[in-house]
């Protein structure tokens, strides 16, 4: 058991570092990027050339940007002007061929789709025409008027910043999430919000898109982002997909976005039938969503494996280096300090920032980041409960131990380590049962587990597939926990035990 | 043989000894004085538990370092106050676990538990109990085996009669003198207790605050005191010695 550990990690490491000729296609967490990345994905496969993965729902921008370049993925669908302003950090945009030639140094080229999804600001119908705004300049003359707005759209460069000072809005907005704004807005929360030219539900809130007469807002023309050596590596594959080349118009993205969020339709089935129109796809899913099936939909088991394999193999690790290094904090006075503090450190890290270094520095998105990531946030728990545990045996048993002239390492082993057992061991649990929730977060880099329905359920603003991820990862840290309790009574030693009654 | 040869030792300003020249040969010396003057210390200096700030440890000739440090406590028996029994494990393993560890022959191992049960009057059914599943006094037993296993040359001993009751006390105290005698090995015994060190003890060792104030047999202490304080010690707890035959 303990052997095969370390084994599957080297597994794992060199199916990262060797892997086989696959074209890895992202897409970011949003209806749109999955829609999107779902007929990259079909039309890729039906060429029939190369394998094609789907590395769906990454996130964030910064995340796909650092795949694409280190090769983890060879292409995602992405817009113009994020590609300027986020990406190459410009502050104006210009045309195609000129964002191409940006783009060559850095190995990559961009084909356009066929339609633009800019950003815009929206009122509800009857407000706007009941205030009479119909343009934003109108709206600088109503400060009363609340604005919602979505936290990308609120901090980035070519957001709301520049927005207020083109239009000298005198608003404070409230920083909110794009799928509940719909919700506020149609409640009278907010009067006014952030929307995407193709969002599904302008036409369900009947919403008025305010006329942009400043030309504020740049054209995001949608790309398809690809490394340079896509077409090389891929020629059948590469030939097939500019097909795609200004083939989707505005008005069928948002239909297709309808589709999904609206009649929750799957994506790989709008995908077939935006692919093959006429084919007959049934829209099954639509008839009857029930919550059960949707829990145990055929993904269940494959997620449930990716899962439990990220919780226990950075796990095993953390085991592996976390209780040596409580040992060295407990037995070395000097290292103390050090060990302690650096884990600590660790442990206060945000995820994303995290993860997105690792893919940087590692030059890999899906498990071996995810895998990193979960084994250094589970290190704290236990190097501290290791040291606390043996910090923590009486001073006379100490001292009984070391008058019986054992070695340091003998000692540890029969004496030490099996007294301080319980608090390791509760170091260990606490750290599995953080690692599963954590572990939801590793959908972000396309590593699988529950967290790929929390995140699919939030892009959709789905609660049922949201939940059919929660639930699972929920049960999941119960069992663990109910699990530990049983090797509770195997490990610690019976003269330990006994004495909490 | 174990001697101390001018050692001291300090924790900050505090002198907890100091310097004193001790040898200690076959036979029971007590060391008694209150708390803080130094007896712990000295014991816990001679296993190598801590070092001296100078002077130095002889075990039979030999110089006590860092590399001699662990043969020597397997020379050496320690009791404690509470017996310093592991939880973990019950009272057979705390008494066979060095003997274990240095792969002594199970048949021995066996021979030799019996054996220290019987010195020590231990019913073999409390040896398959976990500490906490033992009387003081058993506790006290067991720790007496598990330093006794190897059949050590010395025996140290510190405050073990401390937390028991007077009754086991004074019957420990009774069988302790008895054990002594049998072994014939070199005892050290830590006490606070005037007529513990007075019985067991033929040798005794007087300490006031890190100094050796007076060694000599309860008759040199009783009638030669070195200074007026070994009077005051040696009268604060008179009644019981001063009856004594």
């Amino acid at each position: 058991m303990k052997t095969k550990v370390p084994c599957l990690l080297l597994l794992l490491l060199a199916s990262a570092a060797f892997g086989e000729a696959t074209l890895d296609i992202g897409s970011k967490r949003f209806t749109e990027s999955y829609i999107l990345g779902e007929i990259l994905t079909q039309t890729a496969s039906r060429a029939n050339e190369a394998k094609v993965a789907h590395k769906q729902g990454l996130g964030n921008t910064g995340i796909l940007f650092a795949a694409l370049q280190s090769g983890s993925i060879d292409i995602y669908p992405e817009y113009s002007g994020t590609i300027w302003f986020e990406l190459l950090k410009k502050n104006a945009a210009g045309d195609l061929a000129a964002l191409n030639r940006e783009l060559a140094p850095l190995g990559l080229a961009a084909v356009p789709l066929g339609f633009d999804n800019t950003y815009a600001l929206a009122m509800l119908n009857a407000r706007a025409a009941q205030l009479g705004v119909s343009s934003i300049s109108d709206l600088a003359r109503k400060p009363e008027l609340k604005l919602g707005l979505s936290q990308e759209f609120l901090n980035r460069k070519d957001g709301w910043p520049r927005l207020k000072s083109t239009y000298a809005l005198p608003f404070d907005p409230l920083g909110l999430d794009h799928g509940l704004a719909y919700e506020a807005l149609d409640k009278g929360k907010i009067d006014v919000m952030d929307i995407y030219s193709t969002d599904a539900k302008i036409a369900k809130y009947g919403l008025r898109v305010l006329n942009d007469d400043k030309h504020f807002f740049p054209a995001y023309e949608a790309l398809l982002l690809y490394r340079l050596d896509v077409p090389g590596r891929f020629p059948k594959t590469w030939a097939a997909l500019q097909k795609l080349k200004g083939r989707i118009s505005e008005t069928q993205m948002a239909a297709m976005n309808a589709e999904a969020e609206l009649e929750g339709k799957p994506f790989a089935a709008i995908a077939v039938d935006f692919l093959s129109p006429g084919a007959g796809h049934k829209p099954a899913e639509s008839a009857g969503r029930n919550f059960l099936t949707l829990l145990f939909a055929e993904d269940f088991w494959h997620l449930t494996a990716e899962h439990l394999l990220l919780v226990f193999v950075s796990l095993a690790g953390a085991v592996l280096l976390g209780i040596p290094l409580g040992i060295c904090a407990a037995h070395a006075p000097a290292l103390r300090q050090p060990i302690l503090s650096v884990v600590g450190v660790i442990q206060t890290l945000p995820s994303l920032a995290l993860l997105a270094f690792l893919i940087s520095a590692l030059g890999a998105i899906g498990v071996l980041p995810a895998l990193i990531a979960l084994f250094l946030y589970a290190l704290l728990p236990i190097v501290r409960n290791t040291y606390t545990g043996l910090a923590d045996i009486a001073p006379s048993l100490q001292e009984a131990a070391q008058s019986l002239g054992l070695p340091l390492l003998p000692r540890l082993r029969l004496i030490e380590l099996p007294l301080a057992s319980r608090a390791i061991l509760s170091g260990i649990k606490t750290s599995a049962v953080i690692n599963v929730g954590t572990a939801t977060i590793a959908a972000f880099v396309g590593a699988g587990g529950y967290g790929e329905r929390i995140v699919r359920g939030l892009a959709l603003n789905d609660s049922a597939t949201l939940l059919a991820g929660a639930i699972p990862a929920a049960a999941l840290a119960l069992m663990l926990q109910g699990g530990f309790e049983l090797l509770d009574r195997w490990l610690i030693p019976a003269g330990l035990r006994e004495r909490k009654g | 043989m174990i001697a101390v040869e001018n050692v001291c030792k300090s924790y900050g300003r505090q002198i907890a000894l100091a310097p004193a020249s001790l040898a200690f040969h076959a036979g029971t010396t007590a060391l008694i004085g209150e708390s803080g003057s130094g007896k712990s210390t000295l014991l816990r200096l001679m296993l190598g538990l801590i070092r001296p700030d100078s002077g130095r440890v002889v075990f039979n000739a030999e110089p006590l370092t860092a590399d001699n440090v662990e043969r020597v406590r397997h020379a050496i028996g320690y009791v404690i106050q509470d017996g310093g029994l592991f939880p973990h494990l019950t009272a057979r393993d705390n008494v066979t676990l060095l003997a274990r560890f240095l792969r002594r022959i199970p048949s021995w191992i066996d021979e030799r538990v019996n054996h220290l049960a019987d010195l020590v009057r231990l019913p073999p059914a409390v040896l398959s109990r976990h500490p906490h599943q033992l009387s003081g006094g058993q506790k006290q037993r067991v720790g007496l085996m598990r330093a006794l296993m190897l059949d050590p040359e010395v025996l140290l001993l510190d405050e073990p009669l401390g937390a028991l009751d007077p009754i086991v006390r004074s019957e420990l105290q009774t069988e302790l003198k008895g054990i002594f005698t049998h072994l014939g090995k070199t005892v050290i015994l830590v006490t606070h207790d005037m007529n513990e060190a007075a019985y067991l003890a033929s040798d005794i060792v007087l300490l006031r605050d890190g100094r050796v104030v007076q060694r000599g047999a309860l008759d040199d202490l009783l009638h030669h005191p070195a200074e007026p304080y070994v009077r005051q010690f040696v009268h604060a707890q008179r009644s019981w010695v001063a009856e004594m035959p």
